[in-house]
């Protein structure tokens, strides 16, 4: 199977198949190649999800299901309307007509926090870390369901130290696998462009999703934190999430994600493993003028003494 | 000597004045608006004088003394709420727009002979009309007291009573409000402050907490137009606009976003704007400076120093007295 040979042979990336990734690749194998193809697991489904800013149509998806288990990244060139389709699902943009269903449960309508509620949680292309708050107080303030955050027992500190207790605790956990622990204290102000990112990631798991939707989490990051972002995008879903993301990095893209999905202008032009759909004929189109120079799938960062080298930068900032 | 005791004395009596304490409690509720949430609320004179009419008119109809403050309370989160419901969907500065119109409104309908009945038109309501239950609530002797260089009736307008009650409610508030504000709610709100998407995306309902934010902060300012008229009268044009920007420099003053930043900064100014005042009277009526401003003057330059105070706040110490330079060091947008 090839899309399994990709994972396998990616130096520095992928860890030994889980049984449950070899299933989703088993799944996905069998699933048509074409736009808005049925997946035997849908965890997202949408429908005729159209979004028009004056005469422009921006999105106009007939069908799209994203395979529960699975990374799919979703890829397009600038102005495909790739962001606007994730802001629709998430519910931080309405849709001129549509309708889509997270888990079998309609989404269609539902604003941002009720979509998060759900287990749908997103990041955003344009990092949002809360940077007057402490790095801490960023993934407590994540924490789902903390009585604290009700006004009438706010002031009652003995109705939720125990949550918030709790919550600490998880948060450093989850603080350390991002290597953020030792900066817990600190303003999230004061922390890199690339850091910044793992922290919003961080905080994201935090709101223990069923699905985390990344948009473009590699832009603007140290190529040497690329590797471990992606390390830990693989890492959520071999725990059982599944991950959609946004991404113009395409050995990203190539090197983590079970199935890709193509958008132009608006639509939808091709989906498959990854390897496969950067031959496809409509994705070439798609971005020729961009990339049609490019390797699509650039191999020089997976060499190990490129990367080792970058770490090495890395460190001594 | 004489003359400089007295102006001594003057300024420390502002310290403790029912004015002060009415305005640290209007600037607490500011806070929660604009330094935990930052909403930007430019009609709190609107909240006060709302929530002494609704004192005052409850009190002459012959509600008692709590029920009357309840009134006021309950004035202040219905203002909000009609102020919030289709305002704290859109951008922020809309509710600036807002609030600044519709607490010209509310002191407008208020001066007008339309509702003269019942606001005693643009006079407003007389303190005797409206004081005796709070009076009577009065546990001190009668008689006077002076502590120190300060002495006052025990009870009445102008009196210990007045003082005691007012900073007793200063104190109460300040602790309820740091109780929520250090409290996972008052993170939400620094969140919500900061990036509205960002809290949103992490599945809380943003516009509930502006509005409870909205309401909370009203219902405080309301309580503080209460103060205010206690030892006054209630009268609309002196609950304008003006009140409202001495409330925003006493909270940026003091420093927005902490605790004790608005008592502080309402201390400070009201004390500093009484020694500007009482002093530059003295000088120009004893010195050769009566030449050149004359005694008539002294009140308007001393408006116009507040307002070249506020901007040089807002440009020099954003942060105010108390204020935490870190949380306001990063420039988010």
């Amino acid at each position: 199977m090839s899309a399994d040979e990709t994972t396998i042979t990616t130096p520095g990336v992928a860890g030994p198949l889980t049984e449950d990734h070899r299933r989703v690749l088993r799944d996905l194998s069998a699933v048509e190649r074409r736009p808005g193809a049925p997946k035997p697991d849908a965890i997202l489904t949408m429908d005729d999800v159209q979004r028009r800013f004056g005469g422009m149509t921006a999105v106009d998806v007939d069908h799209l299901e994203v395979q529960e288990g699975t990374i799919t990244a979703l890829i397009g060139p600038n102005g495909a309307g790739k962001t606007t389709l994730f802001n629709l699902v998430t519910g931080f943009d309405t849709p001129n007509s549509g309708r889509w269903s997270f888990q079998g449960k309609s989404l269609a309508g539902k604003g941002g926090a009720a979509v998060a509620k759900a287990g749908m949680v997103r990041t955003f292309q344009l990092t949002k870390a809360l940077s007057r708050l402490t790095v801490l107080q960023n993934m407590l303030l994540a924490s789902p369901g903390n009585p604290g955050e009700n006004l009438f027992l706010s002031w009652l500190p003995f109705t939720w130290k125990k949550h918030e207790a709790e919550a600490t605790e998880k948060a450093m956990e989850i603080l350390a696998r991002f290597k953020l622990d030792t900066k817990a204290a600190d303003f999230a102000g004061s922390l890199s462009g690339g850091q910044r990112k793992l922290l919003e990631m961080a905080r994201a798991l935090m709101t223990d999703p069923t699905m985390i939707m990344l948009d473009e989490p590699m832009a603007g990051v140290n190529p040497a934190l690329v590797q471990s972002l992606l390390g830990h995008i693989q890492a959520l879903r071999d725990e059982g999430m599944t991950v959609l993301f946004v991404e113009h990095d395409m050995h990203a893209v190539r090197h983590i994600s079970d199935w890709v999905v193509v958008m132009a202008e608006g639509r939808l032009v091709a989906e498959g493993p990854p390897e496969s759909v950067m031959k496809d004929p409509a994705v070439v189109d798609a971005y020729l003028g961009a990339h049609h120079d490019t390797d699509l799938g650039d191999d020089a960062l997976l060499d190990p003494a490129i990367l080792a080298r970058l770490e090495a930068e890395e460190e001594n900032r | 000597m004489d003359e400089f005791l007295r102006i001594i004395t003057q300024t420390l009596a502002e310290l403790i004045a029912p004015t002060t304490a009415a305005y640290a409690i209007a600037a607490i509720g500011l806070n929660l608006h604009f330094g935990y949430t930052g909403l930007l609320n430019m009609g709190q004179a609107g909240f006060m004088l709302l929530g002494a009419y609704g004192f005052g008119i409850a009190t002459i109809a012959g509600a008692p003394f709590g029920l009357a403050l309840l009134v006021a309370v309950v004035a202040g989160i219905l203002f909000a709420l009609i102020l919030g419901l289709p305002t704290l969907q859109l951008r922020g500065d809309y509710l600036a727009i807002v609030t600044i119109s519709a607490a010209e409104i509310i002191r407008w309908v208020g001066r007008s002979t339309w509702l003269q009945e019942w606001t005693g038109g643009a006079s407003g309501l007389q303190g005797r009309d409206f004081k005796e239950s709070f009076h009577l609530l009065s546990p001190l002797p009668d008689g006077r007291t002076a502590i120190g260089p300060l002495e006052y009736i025990n009870t009445g307008s102008d009196s210990w009573w007045t003082r005691i009650f007012a900073w007793g409610l200063v104190a109460l508030i300040l602790v309820f409000v740091w109780l929520i504000t250090r409290s996972p709610w008052g993170r939400v709100l620094k969140g919500i402050r900061e990036d509205e998407d960002a809290v949103r995306a992490l599945g809380k309902n943003v516009y509930s907490y502006k509005m409870q934010a909205l309401v909370l902060g009203g219902a405080i300012g309301a309580v503080g137009g209460v103060v205010y008229a206690l030892p006054l009268a209630i009268a609309p044009d002196a609950m304008g606009r003006t009140m409202t920007f001495f409330a925003w420099t006493v909270l940026l003053l003091g420093g927005a976003a902490t605790v004790f930043g608005p008592v502080l900064g309402s201390m400070i100014f009201f004390a500093a704007y009484m020694l500007m005042r009482t002093g530059m009277r003295s000088l120009t009526a004893n010195t050769g400076l009566g030449d050149v401003i004359t005694t008539t003057n002294v009140e308007q330059i001393g408006g116009m120093l507040v307002g070249v105070t506020l901007m040089l706040l807002v440009i020099f110490r954003p942060q105010g007295i108390l204020g935490n330079k870190k949380e306001l060091a990063f420039n988010v947008r």
